[in-house]
Formats: structure tokens, sequence, C-alpha cells
């Protein structure tokens, strides 16, 4: 397939993730759709990989899934943090920031 | 050819209906699992892009590992399908607004005539792409920074982990005196942003009745905190 | 060493002195801080004297030298360099200056023993020495300027010297401010010069004045009237006069030095100076000689009613310099100059003995509380009779002499002029009365009791110190005077300096006796070559008339005084009730205080006040910071609001950043 159609299924992975972030209130929901976004940058980055001939791409994308682990790793521990302290598992309720 | 574009828009569609169920779906058990099925689609559309090495660590890591640590914290966290509250209320309209108008865009980019670096015919296909002895070869060559960068980021991302998950008690030997030495006086509006929002609240050095209400659950302040703040520190100006 | 170099010097001495004493004012011990003081000034005269031999060596044409020490700066064209002058004018004034300003150095030792701020004192009256020096020895505009701003910074300081007194700090600004007033007239009246003649240096400009400037020309008369201005706030004449009455309020020693010997002589020095441009602009000349005449009056009238010592020798100031500016003014340059001279001599005898009798009387000023001192005070009663006739212009004391040689010229150059020597002799008349006025009421009649105690030999010594104008209760600590009082008759540095100014007053006027000898005139030829005035002078016959007119008005005025006060006392109370309107008026000083509080200093601070609420408060505190601030406010108030704390909305912002950026690299790349 030429390499167009592999972009456009990206982009659209993209912004369905995009408005995952924005709609759902449920924060590891919010993760998950992180996820999303970047499995579409990966989903870029290979097919140009394979558009140039090189490896540099599926290097990169192989270093994003890496951070994307310890993004997921963080993230979670901090939701499991916040549960452990009895407040709602909810972007809106979580708004102040104390020190 | 034929059987490629078939195989093509099957992992496709599955990859879009995952993403679009992922954020539909109610119940977070559920999206994560649907998110498992996208992963699984997208590492087809990798093997079709000939990127072997990418499609298994897709498979083993992402959907095996990563997703398996999502399941046991919904498992464990729960989160109920609640609706969105009223915050989000203009989100709900705007979000996929914005999200459509982002895509429309990327779309116009790459398919029409902005994107030259796009030929319809990619490079021809070397034997060894993507196969892990390339990928090892590079890895440990002309990426070996970035390979080690990574290792330590994984690292830190571990031990990050481990400090946030801890019970603040829970540690042995960790008595109340020992917890009470990190007090320490802290010169006018250096601290926290309790204390520089609530101006008349705060201010001075740390004092005991201030130690203790930090260590109380945040989450308390919040409700009570969410539309004084704001006056008391206009007051304070 | 060369004239000018004794020039120099006579700047030097005493500048090294203000800041040797200054800045060791809290280690000299006792009153080495005075006699420090008192040797730099008397060097300073030494230097004044040897460049006077310098300057007679030197033949008659060659008699005014200019040497500058570096240039300021030549390059906007203004030729500034600090420079002296050393000619016969400059160094008359200094040997003026620095004789006179040594004895009262000598008399500040005594007077001031017991104050505080003793060497701030005298570190003070050196500064303002060397200002007075350097003003006189100036040979431009710019060194002038400075030298006349640096005489009223060191009037300040001395006026309000005991600076706890309310009374004395207001006296010392109103000073300041009247003086700053002349400055300004100063300056532009100088800049109007400078406009035509394009240079500051003065030999340079009177050189060029006859060729650049028509008889009368606009920009002269109004250059000259600027000068005026200067010379009148220096000098105390009406109506920028009213300082110097409150300016009594600083130490005795003060008085006699700034506000009879030196700095209210400023002005006749500066009209003395510029006299090439004062007959160009006769006009200008004749206001002055209009003022000083009106001023020799005024303040006569207003000296015969006033009940405070020291403002009745003030006024008597006021009225004699009225009398040199007159005499400048017209042309009588030597003779104007000599009765400064001589004036110097008795109104610093007179201020002297005013001293000691204060602190005879502990403090007290008022001369109603005093009477019958000539006992008590013999001495001080011999050096105050000895000025008093010489004010007054007995014959042959050198007031006599030094005054009429002003009022004769006035008679020789006849026309309009002749009506201000008239006047002249009027004043002479008044100044008779009110002369000694003070002196039968002060120590002839009944002793009061400070009297009677110090012919026992107890000096009075109150133990609550007050102020001698309010009353109100004062402290002898720094800033208030000390608790001691000094008089002449137990001291004998203050005895030394009378004496040798009571010397001066009787034997002063025998150098310029009409017919016998002028050596102050041929003296001060060289300075006034270019004058058409100068040697303008009428028969030695006509001169003894007006000197044997003069010596008529002294006696009448002073048997006027001896009636009313000595014959048949209590005709001065009855001469109150009949003309109580008159005595209101002139005891008010003419209500001129009044009028320039109305005219000036009101309008003054209503402007302040509304410059205050309206401009400041109102505009610059409401709309410029209140309106930034405001603005800045609402700007935060408005961001603020973005700082929800909600995430998503600041994913939201995030993508639309995001789909902005592509879409302008969109539109940008098509």
């Amino acid at each position: 397939m030429a390499i167009g159609w592999y972009l456009a299924v990206s982009a659209i992975i993209f912004c369905i993730g995009a408005i995952g972030v924005l709609t759902r209130p449920n924060p590891l929901v919010i993760l998950l759709c992180l996820e999303l976004m970047l499995n579409a940058a990966n989903l870029a980055l290979v097919a140009f990989a394979r558009m140039w001939g090189g490896e540099s791409g599926q290097i990169f994308a192989l270093i994003v899934m890496v951070v994307a682990a310890c993004e997921v790793t963080v993230g979670l521990g901090l939701i499991v943090a916040i549960y452990r302290r009895n407040l709602a598992i909810d972007v809106d309720e979580l708004n102040e920031l104390h020190g | 050819m034929v059987f490629s574009a078939i195989l093509f828009f099957i992992a496709a569609i599955g990859a879009i209906v995952g993403a679009v169920a992922v954020v539909m779906l109610r119940n977070p058990f559920y999206s994560v699992l649907a998110l498992v099925c996208h992963l699984i689609a997208l590492a087809a559309l990798f093997l079709l892009l000939r990127a072997e090495f990418v499609a298994a660590a897709q498979v083993v890591v992402y959907a095996g590992a990563v997703m398996v640590l999502y399941v046991f914290v919904v498992a464990y966290v729960g989160g109920a399908d609640e609706p969105l509250h009223r915050h989000g209320a203009a989100l709900k309209v705007l979000g996929p607004v914005f999200g459509v108008a982002l895509a429309v865009e990327l779309c116009i980019a790459m398919l029409g005539t902005a994107l030259k670096g796009i030929s319809g015919h990619g490079a021809p296909y070397v034997p060894g792409f993507g196969t892990p002895k390339e990928i090892g070869t590079q890895f440990l060559t002309t990426y070996l920074f970035p390979f080690e960068v990574a290792s330590l980021l994984l690292m830190v991302a571990a031990v990050g982990a481990v400090l946030l998950a801890r019970r603040r008690r829970g540690l042995e030997g960790t008595t109340e005196g020992e917890q009470t030495t990190f007090r320490v006086a802290r010169p006018v509006l250096t601290g926290t942003m309790h204390e520089s929002t609530g101006i008349r609240g705060g201010g001075g050095t740390v004092s005991e009745s201030e130690y203790e209400s930090q260590r109380e659950p945040v989450g308390s302040h919040t409700g009570a905190r969410g539309s004084s703040g704001d006056g008391r520190s206009e007051g304070g100006w | 060493m060369s004239t000018t170099t004794y020039g120099w010097l006579i700047l030097l001495f005493p500048l090294v002195g203000t800041v040797i004493v200054s800045l060791n004012y809290k280690r000299l011990p006792g009153t080495s801080a005075g006699w420090l003081a008192t040797l730099a000034i008397a060097l300073a005269f030494a230097s004044a004297i040897g460049a006077l031999f310098g300057l007679l060596g030197n033949g008659l044409g060659h008699r005014q030298l200019v040497s500058s020490l570096w240039q300021y700066d030549v390059s906007v064209g203004v030729d500034a360099n600090l420079a002296i002058l050393v000619d016969p004018l400059s160094i008359f004034m200094a040997l003026a200056v620095s004789g006179v300003s040594t004895l009262i150095h000598i008399y500040s030792i005594a007077y001031l023993k017991s104050d505080r701020g003793y060497s701030r004192y005298f570190a003070y009256l050196n500064y303002f020495v060397f200002s007075m020096l350097l003003l006189v020895m100036a040979a431009n505009f710019v060194v002038l300027i400075i030298g006349w701003a640096f005489v009223g910074a060191a009037s300040y300081l001395l006026i309000s010297f005991w600076y706890r007194r309310t009374t004395a700090t207001s006296a010392g600004i109103k000073a300041f401010v009247i003086n700053v007033l002349g400055d300004v007239g100063l300056v532009l009246g100088t800049f109007f010069i400078f406009r035509h003649t394009h240079t500051v240096d003065f030999l340079k400009t009177f050189a060029l004045a006859p060729h650049v400037f028509s008889h009368n020309s606009t920009d002269l008369v109004a250059g000259c009237l600027l000068l005026l201005v200067g010379a009148f706030a220096k000098s105390a004449q009406v109506p920028l006069h009213t300082w110097l009455p409150d300016a009594m309020e600083g130490p005795t020693p003060v008085s006699a030095l700034i506000h009879a010997a030196t700095m209210v002589t400023a002005g006749v020095y500066l009209i003395a100076r510029m006299h090439p441009l004062f007959e160009i602009a006769t006009t200008a000349a004749d206001v002055g000689a209009i003022i000083g005449c009106l001023t020799l009056l005024i303040a006569a009238t207003i000296a015969i009613v006033q009940t405070d010592l020291k403002r009745v020798i003030a006024y008597s100031t006021m009225s004699q310099i009225g009398y040199m500016i007159m005499g400048v003014s017209i042309g009588a340059y030597s003779a104007g100059l000599f009765h400064l001279m001589t004036h110097a001599f008795f109104k610093a005898l007179l201020f002297m003995g005013a001293g000691s009798i204060i602190s005879a009387m502990g403090g007290e000023q008022s001369l109603d509380r005093m009477g019958g001192f000539r006992k008590a005070l013999p001495f001080t009663f011999i050096c105050f009779m000895i000025g008093g006739l010489a004010l007054s212009g007995m014959p042959p004391f050198s007031g006599w002499l030094s005054k009429d040689d002003i009022i004769g010229y006035l008679d020789n150059r006849g026309g309009g002029f002749l009506a201000l020597g008239i006047a002249g002799y009027v004043g002479a008349f008044l100044t008779g009365i009110y002369t000694f006025r003070m002196i039968f009421r002060a120590f002839f009649g009944p002793p009061v009791e400070e009297a009677v105690e110090l012919e026992h030999g107890h000096l009075v010594h109150h133990d609550v110190p007050t102020n001698p104008q309010t009353g109100e209760v004062e402290d002898t600590d720094v800033g208030f005077p000390g608790p001691e009082h000094h008089i002449a008759e137990r001291d004998w540095r203050m005895r030394l300096s009378m004496s040798l100014l009571a010397f001066a007053a009787v034997v002063g006027g025998l150098v310029q006796i009409p017919g016998v000898d002028d050596v102050i005139a041929r003296f001060l030829e060289p300075s006034f070559a270019s004058s058409r005035l100068y040697a303008l002078s009428g028969s030695v016959t006509n001169d003894w008339i007006g000197l044997i007119i003069g010596a008529l008005v002294a006696v009448a005025g002073i048997s006027v005084a001896y009636r009313i006060y000595i014959a048949r006392p209590g005709t001065s109370a009855a001469l109150l009730e009949r003309f109580r309107a008159i005595h209101t008026f002139l005891y008010n000083k003419w209500y001129f205080d009044e009028l320039i509080d109305f005219l000036v200093v009101r309008p003054a601070q209503w402007l302040g006040r509304f410059g205050q609420s309206a401009l400041e408060r109102g505009l610059i505190g409401g709309a410029v910071t209140g309106g930034t601030t405001g603005a800045v406010r609402a700007a935060s108030a408005a961001v603020r609001r973005g700082q929800t704390g909600y995430l998503r909305y600041y994913a939201a912002v995030v993508l639309i950043g995001v789909s902005g950026m592509a879409l302008y690299f969109l539109i940008s790349a098509s």
C-alpha cells in the first residue's frame, strides 16, 4: 500500500486519542488515550522508516515504546497513590496543586 | 499485492475500531481490553511494513506487559463509570471538534500536494530490514547512547514507581520522631503553593501547625478551597 | 612670590582651615578649633596684604591681573576657567573681609565657648569666609556665581546654627529661599549679557561691552536688572529684605560677620564690579539708586520702633547698605566702597557690643527689659558709643566721612540725584535717632536687676534657658546655645577684637578726607579706569559744605533721641499714644512680610496643594500608577482564570496550539 494510507491511519488514531484525552475524566482512561497517541506516532515512524529504507525509524519507535512504558509506570503509580489517599479518581476533582 | 491490501484494511479497521472503543466505553476495564485489541491490530500493521522486530516488541512488551500492568491497576483502583462533570460540558463538544479539525489538517497535509516527501512507492526492500539482527546491530553501534539512556530511564521509572506507591507509614523502622526531623524553617513565601495562595493563612516560617496540616490528606482541602482560595488570594494582593 | 600666588593663597588658607576643622571636629580639644580657624583667616589676611604690596609694586597700567588655575570647559563656547582677578577692587574687598573676619573669629573663640557645636561653628565660619573671598576674587561670571551660591549656603548653615530652635531653622530657610531667588536673577542676568559678548570673563566682557551694547539696549538693561535682583537679595534691599531681621536668630558673631560686614556687601561689590555695564544701561543704574534710597528710608523708619536690640542693628545695616547701593549705582564707586569699609568696622563693633549686653542679660534681647548698663559694662559701653557715633555720622568718626562722601557725590551730580541726596540726609537724621535710642535705652536710665547684679560682680544665669523670641523652654545640648554667657569685660579675646575695631572705626575715615587725601579713591582707580563717572568730583568746598551739613544732621538726630529718652522720660510713651497707627505700621515692618506671604507664599502653597491632590494623587497616582496597576491586575486576573487546574483544559490548549501551528504551516507552505 502506498505510504499515505498508513499515515492517514496514524493521523486518525492520533486524533481519536486526543479526543479521548479531552473528554474522559477518569485519569486511567486518559493514560490509555495517551497510549493511543503514542502508538499512532509509532506507526508513522515505522511507515517512514519503511519508506526511506533505514533502521532509524524503527529504533526511534522502540525508544518511544520504552518511554511509554516508563510513563505508564509512573502514571499508574501516581493513580495508586491518589487512590490510597481516598481521593476521587477524577481529574476534575484533582484541580489544585498542593505542595 | 491484493492479499496485503486486504490485510491492511482489516488491520486498519481493527485499529480504528479499537481506538474508538477505548474512548467511548464507559467501563475502564473494557477500555483496557479494547486497547489490547488495538495494539494487536497495530502489530499486524507493523508486520505489513516489514518491521518484524518492532511488531514482536509491540505484542510482547506493549500488549503483554504494559497492558497487564494496566489491568492490575484498573482492578485495584476500579474507577466506576461516571458521566462527565459539569466542568467538562464545554469540552464534550469542543474536544471532538478540535480533534476532527486536527485530523482534517493532517490529512490535507499528507494527502495533498503539500508534502512532497511522500512518494507512492517506497524504497526497495533490503533483506534484513526489520530483523532483530539489524535492530540489535544498530542499537549497539550507531544508537548506543540512546540505548543506554533508555535503560537509565527505565531504572528511574522503576525507582519512582516504588517511591510513589509505598505506604507513607509502611516502611519499617520509621517512627514519628524520624519523620518530624524533616521540619525546617523556611522564609516567607518560598514554600508551598498553599502558603502563597492563602497569604493570610500561610506566610512566616513553617510552624508546628503548618506542618501538621501539610501531613493531612491533601484532598480534604480541595472542596473547601475551591472557591475560597480565589477570594483570599485577591484580598491578600 | 608673585601677586597672583598671593591671590590663590587668600583662597587656599580658609579652604584648608574649613577642611581641617570639619574633618577633625570631634577630636579638637577645647578652643583649638577656634584658634585654628582664626589662624587660617589671619593667614588669608596676610596673603591679602602681600597681594596688596604686589599690586602697588606694579605700575599703574598693570594692576589688573588674571590668573587661571584650569579651564572647566571651552568646548561649548563658554570660556569658563577657574580664575581669579587680582586687582585693586578685589584686594580691597579681600582685605576688608579677611581683616574683619579675623577679629570676629577671635571674638567668637570666647563668645561660643560653652556651645556644644563649637568646632562645627568654626568650620562653617571658615567656609563662609572662603566663599566670600571666592566671590570677590572671581575673574569671571562662573566663579562669581559659584562663590555667590556658596555664600548663600554658608549663611543658611550659620543662621540655623542652633538648629533645634524652630525659629532659627525657619529663619535659615527664609534667608536661603530669598537668596536662591537672587541666584536665579544673577544667573539669568549673566546669560543676558553672555548672549551678546560670548564670554564670561570679566575683563573681556567689560572691554567688549561698549561695542556690543548700545546705550540702554534692552538686553543689557534686562541683564543688569536681573543682576540687581541678585544684588538686592544678597544685600537685603526692598523688597527682598525680609530675611535679614529674621537672620538675627544666628549667633551674634555670625550677625556681625555676615550681616554687617561681608555677605550683605556682596551686592555692593557686584554693582561696583559691573560698573561698565551699569554705565551703559543707565536705566538699571537708576533703578538701583532708587531702590537703595527707598531701602535706606524704609529701614530707618522701621528701626526707630523695633524693640529687639539685634533687629535694630539689622535694620540699621539694611539702611546703610542702601546708602552703599545708592552710591555705587550712580557712580560714587570709591565713596560707596569706602562706606562699605567703615561700615564693616563700626557695624561689627556694634554687633559685638550687642553680644556682650545680651550675654549680660542672660540671653534676653529685648530693649524693653534693658537699662542702665553703663556702670556694669563700661568697656562695652565705650565701644558701643564709638560704634554709635560712627554710625550716626558724627565727626571725626569714620562713618561721618564715608556717608557724606556718598551724599556729597549725589549732590555733585545734581538733577534728580539731588533728591536722593536729600533723602540721604533724612536717613542720616533718622539714623542718629534710632542709634541713640538704642544706646540710651540700653545703657542709660535706671539699671535693671541684671545690671545691678553685674555691678556686684555676679553674671546673671538663668537656670531654664528660653528662646528669646518666643519664650519657649529650651535645652543647652547640641543644637542650642551653650549654658554659659560671655561678656567683654571678662574675656580678653572679646576685648581685643572690639578694641581693634573701635580703633578702626575712629581713625578709619582719615584716609579719605576731602581736600587732604584720597587714598581709597586713588587705590581703586585702576579698577574703574574705564568709568566716565569715577573722576567726577566737585570742588573741595562743596564737599566740606556737605560734610558740615551731615554733621549738623547727625547732631540733630542725637539730640532728638536725647530729648525723648533722657531729658524727658515718658515722652516716648506719649508719642506712642499719639501716633499709634503709624507706630503699628512701622512696628509691623511696613507689612512686607504679610505682603510677600499673600503674593508669593500663599500661591506657592496653593500650587503645592493642587499639585499634590490633583496632579499627584489624581493624575499620577490614579491614572498613571493606578491605571497601570489596574491594567496589570485585570490582565493577571484574566490569565489567572486559565489556571483552573483541570487537566483536560490544559490538554485542550495544547491541542489547539498544535492544530493552530499545523494550520499556519499548511497555509504558509501552499
